[in-house]
């Protein structure tokens, strides 16, 4: 496929034109408002249009959080304010039950896919797959656009589920049948269930029109010079982010749609043997509860690595970049990743070691998932060999590329104790489980999320982040997320179970108020610093500090060889083509080399 | 008024916040881009080597304050548990030295490499010896924990010693309800939709129903059902079979360091050996209200957080005094088939037959 022909007509003139006559900028001169900014083709303003929808939803998400955590932390007080703002939800100030577990669900499931998934990768993978690789755009611009609308449908109607008079779905963001497929077990799985499933199905499908798109552009729209080993390595995560994300979502559909059977056409997948309160028995026998586990981890677990793979790639990328320094270990680094695509496919069981799996398939489960620590070290052992004599630049984003290696060190090893199964079958479902995820998977990639707009923010509107709003950002929210989660294992290891709603009648459980009420506290002045950065970001789309240097970190990468403000086609006349890797910095004497910079005669032959 | 106030402050703070890096950004514009990076520089490399001490000193304070409250302090209950608690020390260890290492090599590296003129970056792309030595270094350690790991989940979810008392527990939403085998020590057959939410829970088969194409199962007759508290004997191997009448749901011993799901129609099993009695954990807690509570540990509904149950330990004595007590569900239900009800004209050989039905009941559990 030609990079030219991807544009479609008016813009593939338009270049076409210019290649002709290189001095020519007309890029916009056909676009409307509507083209430019809502239905918009152009990779550039797709991946902004999902980064500002996730932030709206880690507004929603955060904010649920602070909720939840107003009730487990101040269990005995009441807030007039909340039923001024939740209505029935907060009877008296208080947040019933119903309630709670409605924030926990929709919390996790946004957090999980509209903000890490669809916020992080979609954000990052529009944008940079095509400026880094070379491209126009992505192979099909307009199913990329589609993406962004079936996200943008998900998302609406899973705000509307927020509504409904039952309330959301509120068994959790697993969504674990029976419990998810009878409405009589929990008002959450009537209507709200059924809207769930909708936004998560259309969610799907947005995840697949982008996957394939992110596939096929970096296999095929490479620019001339642009071999697999000189992609940088935000394109490799990008890549296997996508290939995951392929494999694994169609599963995960299945399971929604037998679930969808179960819950209103009569059929016994997932359920047998029921008595429901109330109701009576249920005439399904014969489904499998189990089955459904399978299917939704086969995507579950995949899916943490779909989250934490676009943020690997570009702390790896701002990392060399601010240590002036070559990535270490390029070749290892891929195929660390590779690995890491491979055992994550191998290991959804590990979540399922309580629920009577065969203690031999659960043995297997075990070793594939203690496999997949050795990537992950050669991982975090290179990633400290790339600063170690480097020339380190505090920037806001290398500040959290080197938060992030921090936090994947410190939630990763708690995946070590997890993944023995032995040791899962006392620490499964508590606070220890809350802390590791949290720490490995969300904070992480949040702070990955972070490094990368703070570093490609200049790329994507032509002005800087305010620089000191970004250093007070990264301390505030490494100390605080620290604070919130470190003492959570001290839970874990009290026995003390997640998604409890008040643990005030468990005389083993009971004795971490004080802690409960300083952790909620803690996470509402962090939820504050988060606003703090948005208002940073809004501010500086239009009135930051305009860039001057269309290479303000001094990188080698392609992104930066484009103007200022790129036009639909980033570069103006011809792509340019690549002679060497991303990562020439500091060779030879010299500061760094872009990946345009032909191979001199004398330049040494190191990689 | 203070929700108000609050907000108030907060949109205070973030003004002056803002104008304050607003107005140092101006400063550093006219600095020079240079000179500025050279100050932020310093102030965050000073920062990354003050967050690293700050955090392995709190890291401490923490442990310091929690650890007490932990069941790390705590014996183990059970026997089982006593291998988890072993496991998870040299997981603990293992863990916690790469954890010190890792951590201060990222922060001290960030600070000694902050940017400097007088240094160049080296330019040191990759080193395969380097790369060898630390993916077999990992892989070797995770062996040794994946080795200590399956031993114990072999012996854990190995097949039960056949002395284990066997007892069955079944989840519903909220509660747990809990038979034993009774006299014959077998558990009688039960149907789902024999369920009856008055008398017969766990919808056992004492009864014909043509409809359900259901016999009555006679060994379900001295079958006995609890609910909410489960007594089991100190030092004498238990096996659970584990069900649900509705949801998934999860019998969580955290004392025990063991849990097992509550699936509906797939049982599943655990067993384990509990190692004190209830009253001695009070005495080595030092908490008078004390006990082995059953949490709920899968998400099941709204009232999730108070599906609570309660296990005593006992010893053997006060055990079978305990059964001693219990009638047959099957009684509970069909008063005219209770051997207590059948001869109402003669009031003084009724009590005696009672009595010997009772004592009939303890030879066979002392056997179990």
């Amino acid at each position: 496929m030609s990079n030219e022909a991807v544009l479609g007509a008016h813009v593939g003139d338009v270049i076409h034109h210019e290649t002709h006559h290189d001095e020519h900028h007309e890029h916009h001169h056909h676009e409307t408002f509507i083209t430019k900014y809502v239905f918009s083709q152009d990779h550039k303003m797709i991946g902004k249009q999902f980064l500002i929808t996730g932030m709206f939803w880690a507004v929603m998400g955060g904010l649920m959080s602070v909720l939840f955590r107003l009730q487990l932390g101040y269990p005995d007080s009441s807030f007039p304010w909340l039923e001024d703002i939740l209505g029935k939800w907060a009877k008296g100030g208080h947040i019933t039950a119903e309630a709670y577990y409605a924030l926990v669900t929709t919390h996790g499931t946004v957090l999980v896919f509209f903000v890490l998934t669809a916020g992080l990768s979609g954000t990052f993978a529009n944008l940079l797959i095509p400026l880094q690789v070379g491209a126009r755009d992505m192979a099909s611009p307009f199913m990329n656009m589609l993406s962004y609308w079936f996200f943008f449908m998900a998302s609406v109607v899973m705000l509307s589920s927020i509504f409904v008079e039952t309330g959301p779905f509120s068994g959790g963001w697993t969504a674990y049948p029976p419990l998810s497929a009878l409405g009589d077990a929990s008002p959450g799985s009537k209507t709200g269930m059924d809207l769930w499933i909708i936004a998560m199905a259309l969610f799907v499908v947005s995840s697949l029109l982008g996957g394939l798109n992110y596939i096929v552009t970096i296999l095929n729209m490479r620019t001339k010079g642009m071999t697999m080993t000189r992609l940088p390595l935000t394109i490799w995560a990008l890549f296997f982010t996508a290939v995951l994300g392929v494999l694994s979502f169609p599963v995960l559909l299945s399971g929604f749609i037998l679930l969808i059977f179960d819950r209103n056409f009569g059929t016994s997948f997932y359920l047998s043997d029921i008595f429901v309160n109330g109701v009576g028995a249920l005439p399904n026998e014969g489904g499998s509860a189990i089955l459904f586990q399978h299917l939704f981890w086969f995507l579950g677990h995949p899916e943490v690595y779909i989250i934490l793979l676009p943020a690997m790639g570009m702390v790896s990328e701002i990392l060399s970049t601010n240590s002036r320094k070559p990535i270490f270990g390029y070749m290892a680094m891929v195929g660390s990743l590779f690995a890491i695509t491979i055992l994550a496919f191998l290991v959804w069981a590990h979540h399922m070691f309580v629920t009577g799996l065969n203690p031999f398939l659960g043995s297997i489960f075990v070793l594939l998932t203690l496999l997949i620590a050795v990537p992950s070290a050669i991982k975090v052992f290179n990633w400290l060999t790339t600063l170690w004599r480097g020339n380190i630049r505090f920037t806001p984003g290398m500040l959290f590329a080197i938060g992030f290696v921090s936090l994947f060190i410190s939630g990763g090893l708690t995946g070590i104790w997890l993944g023995n199964s032995a040791l899962d079958i006392h620490l499964h479902d508590t606070y220890f489980v809350v802390a590791h995820f949290h720490i490995v998977m969300g904070v992480a990639s949040m702070f990955g999320m972070f490094a990368g707009i703070y570093h490609w923010f200049p790329k994507m509107y032509g002005r800087y982040l305010n620089n000191n709003l970004g250093y007070i950002h990264f301390w505030l929210t490494i100390i605080g997320a620290y604070l919130i989660f470190w003492p959570m294992h001290y839970e874990g290891l009290a026995g003390m179970p997640r998604r409890y709603y008040d643990y005030s009648v468990w005389e083993s459980f009971k004795q971490f108020s004080d802690l409960n009420r300083f952790i909620s506290t803690v996470a509402m002045i962090v939820f504050a610093v988060q606003l703090l950065f948005l208002f940073n970001f809004f501010y500086s789309i239009f009135k930051g500090r305009k860039l001057t240097n269309p290479n303000p970190w001094g990188s080698n990468t392609l992104e930066w060889t484009t103007p200022i403000n790129p036009g639909h086609g980033n570069w103006v006349g011809e792509i340019p083509e690549v002679h060497r890797w991303a990562y020439d910095y500091g060779k030879d004497g010299k500061e760094f080399i872009p990946q345009t910079t032909p191979v001199g005669a004398d330049e040494s032959t190191h990689h | 008024m203070s929700f108000f106030f609050v907000i108030a402050v907060i949109i205070l703070v973030f003004l002056i916040i803002f104008q304050i890096a607003k107005a140092s950004e101006y400063v550093a514009v006219l600095k020079g881009e240079d000179r500025a990076r050279r100050e932020n520089n310093k102030i965050n490399g000073f920062f990354m080597i003050g967050f690293l001490i700050a955090g392995l000193i709190g890291i401490y304070l923490c442990n310091d304050a929690l650890v007490d409250k932990t069941l790390l302090v705590q014996k183990s209950a059970s026997l089982q548990g006593e291998k988890v608690d072993e496991m998870l020390w040299v997981t603990l260890i293992i863990t916690g030295v790469v954890f010190v290492i890792t951590q201060f090599v990222l922060f001290w590296f960030a600070y000694k490499y902050q940017e400097s003129e007088k240094r160049k970056a080296y330019f040191f792309p990759h080193n395969n010896t380097m790369e060898i030595v630390w993916t077999v270094v990992p892989a070797i350690a995770l062996t040794v924990l994946v080795v200590i790991g399956l031993r114990n989940w072999f012996s854990f979810t190995g097949d039960a010693p056949s002395n284990a008392m066997q007892i069955e527990v079944t989840g519903k939403q909220f509660g747990w309800i809990f038979r034993y085998p009774g006299n014959d020590e077998v558990f009688g057959k039960r149907y789902f939709k024999m369920i009856d939410a008055g008398n017969n829970s766990l919808g056992l088969n004492w009864h014909d129903s043509t409809d359900l194409n259901i016999k009555d199962d006679p060994s379900t007759h001295d079958d006995i059902v609890t609910e909410q508290t489960m007594y089991i004997v100190k030092n004498k191997p238990v096996k659970l079979i584990i069900g649900s009448r509705d949801v998934v749901h999860d019998v969580g011993l955290s004392w025990f360091r063991l849990k097992m799901d509550a699936v509906p129609g797939t049982p599943t099993t655990l067993w384990f050996t509990p190692l004190y009695t209830t009253k001695e954990m009070k005495e080595q807690t030092g908490n008078p209200n004390f006990q082995y509570e059953i949490s709920c540990d899968q998400m099941c509904g709204n009232g999730h957080y108070s599906m609570k149950g309660v296990i005593e330990v006992v010893t053997q004595a006060e055990f079978d005094e305990w059964m001693a007590k219990k009638k047959p569900a099957y009684y509970a239900a069909y008063p005219d088939k209770d051997p207590a009800n059948i001869k109402p004209a003669t009031p003084v050989a009724d009590s005696t037959k009672a009595t010997t039905t009772k004592l009939q009941i303890q030879p066979g559990d002392k056997k179990s």
